[in-house]
């Protein structure tokens, strides 16, 4: 530790501080890239239509935020439930795969054909089998492109076990039960992490796709589609905003989330030693 | 009642290999006994057959006058690998834990059996470390007590030094020969190194290679406790040369730097 950060307590406080720190390049290229979009299209003179100042973007942002904060909240639970019920379905089946293998032989060149499919082809149809105004149209999408990054990584963390891992617990008696409690399963949560993360990114994007194809006008996605569709292109881009925003935050989430849970996984080591 | 007993084991695999074949072998209890032979000729086979993780083709084995299987599901030994098989998101504490924990112990009783282990291999200091956090040497130290954390009678290695460097190999088989006569424990040692297998054992089982067989047994009467002096007595150096010998008569193919170079062998 240098002497610059020592007067910070102990702790916390001083992960924290070299946090702060940490994240400060990426702050400083974060505002020179708006300032240099402000800058150009004021240059340039370049018409709202083509892209809008950011100045103009936020002021749309901050008129419309409570509007723009519940559509985003209503997608979000779409994108948050397609999210669950895709990525338990993925977790759920990599096990099945995992504990029987034969069955994941006879499946798996099926599952991977099924993930070359272009699903968010398939928005129309869920809109059409569940209705355009259920939202559950729109989880439907995000569980599809969910599934699939989930279920291969999870698989994987759950089969890339030693061999002599399998021999140690074999001796111990134990059987398979216990091999997957102790040994495959907290084996697979790196794994397992690597597309929940993937996973967030693709539940937003279905359920704003989604809603491209038809959805109740409370939906951002809706709302972005109706602003571009009418010229209020600023609006639509205030829209955009908001739904990175809740990606953003989604991510972060999931993110933290496996910071806490595999703190012990060597990778983390960059962030607990000094 | 003898702690190992091989009857006339076979293995052969599927590919048509001949692993091992009519192997005959008692170990005794308290006995250290090493297999040692080339690559190939299937030592490190036969230990996983005395622990029941690979079937013979023929042959029976019993453990502690059981069939393997049996003592296998009676936790009659333990077993180190040539890696430590840690678990990352385990501490060494809890690694060492992780049989007691199969075995349902109570929490009071484990806590207290990893500490009287910790201070066996001398990693006290370590106990909330991962494994990652630690030294190949150490973290084989860990594997160590984890084997002997539940008291089985019977130690397995197979080649547990093997990835070591030799000066880490030679601390540890000191540390190791002390374990041994702490826990009364018997140990079946698989290795490829001569001076180790010498130094350790109180027999040397020198196999041949394809199809594996036992080609000569040499018994090793260098006192215990042994220690760093044992390795320059000229007895060892007899010895040494005696499992080599044995050796290249079954064929084995020499050069190994294992070895050590006779320079200074007395007259």
């Amino acid at each position: 530790m240098s002497a610059i950060v020592q007067p910070v307590p102990v702790g916390i406080g001083r992960r924290v501080g070299r946090h702060a720190l940490d994240w400060i390049p990426a702050v400083i290229i974060f505002a020179l890239g708006i300032a240099a979009w402000q800058g150009l299209v004021v240059v340039f003179h370049v018409q709202d239509f083509l892209l809008p100042k950011p100045t103009s973007i936020a002021t749309a942002f901050w008129h419309d935020k409570h509007v723009l904060w519940s559509e985003g909240v209503y997608t979000f639970k779409e994108a948050l439930g397609g999210f669950a019920l895709g990525s338990g379905l993925g977790i759920a089946v990599a096990l099945v795969f995992a504990a029987w293998r034969p069955l994941g032989g006879v499946f798996m060149p099926y599952a991977v054909a099924a993930n070359a499919i272009p699903i968010i082809a398939f928005a129309p149809i869920m809109n059409d089998w569940f209705g355009l105004l259920n939202p559950f149209s729109k989880m439907a999408i995000a569980a599809l492109l969910c599934f699939f990054p989930v279920m291969i990584n999870t698989l994987r963390g759950l089969t890339s076990v030693h061999p002599s891992s399998v021999e140690l617990m074999r001796s111990y008696a134990a059987g398979r039960a216990r091999l997957f409690r102790h040994v495959r399963i907290p084996n697979a949560l790196p794994h397992l992490f690597t597309g929940l993360k993937v996973a967030t990114v693709l539940s937003m994007i279905g359920a704003i796709v989604g809603e491209y194809f038809g959805g109740p006008t409370s939906a951002l996605g809706v709302s972005i589609l109706n602003a571009s569709s009418y010229g209020r292109f600023t609006d639509a881009w205030a829209g955009i905003v908001m739904a990175s925003a809740f990606g953003i935050l989604f991510y972060a989430l999931v993110a933290m989330a496996e910071r806490l849970t595999t703190s012990w996984h060597p990778s983390a080591r960059a962030f607990r030693s000094e | 009642m003898t702690a190992v007993s091989i009857r006339g084991v076979s293995k052969q695999f599927r590919a048509g290999i001949t692993a091992l074949t009519g192997i005959d072998l008692d170990v005794e209890p308290g006995e250290f006994v090493s297999l040692i032979g080339p690559s190939g000729c299937g030592k490190s086979t036969l230990l996983r057959i005395i622990g029941d993780l690979v079937q013979p083709t023929a042959g029976t084995v019993e453990v502690n006058g059981k069939p393997a299987n049996r003592a296998r599901r009676d936790h009659d030994y333990g077993i180190v690998f040539q890696d430590a098989v840690l678990y990352d998101w385990r501490t060494v504490a809890k690694n060492i834990s992780l049989p007691l924990e199969l075995l349902r112990w109570s929490r009071g009783r484990r806590d207290a059996r990893v500490d009287e282990m910790l201070e066996l291999v001398e990693l006290s200091a370590f106990a909330k470390h991962h494994p990652w956090q630690l030294s190949g040497g150490m973290q084989q130290r860990v594997a160590i007590a984890r084997a002997l954390s539940f008291s089985p009678s019977l130690l397995l290695m197979d080649e547990p030094f093997g990835a070591l460097d030799e000066m880490t190999r030679e601390r540890l088989n000191a540390e190791l020969l002390r374990i041994w006569q702490d826990t009364r424990s018997t140990v079946v040692f698989v290795t490829h190194s001569i001076p180790e297998a010498v130094f350790l054992s109180t027999r040397v089982v020198v196999m041949s290679a394809r199809p594996g067989r036992i080609a000569n047994v040499v018994d090793v009467g260098l006192p215990q406790p042994r220690t760093n002096a044992t390795r320059e007595e000229p007895r060892f150096f007899e010895l040494v040369t005696q499992v080599r010998e044995h050796l290249i008569a079954s064929g084995a193919p020499l050069g190994d730097t294992s070895t050590p170079t006779l320079v200074e062998e007395p007259a």
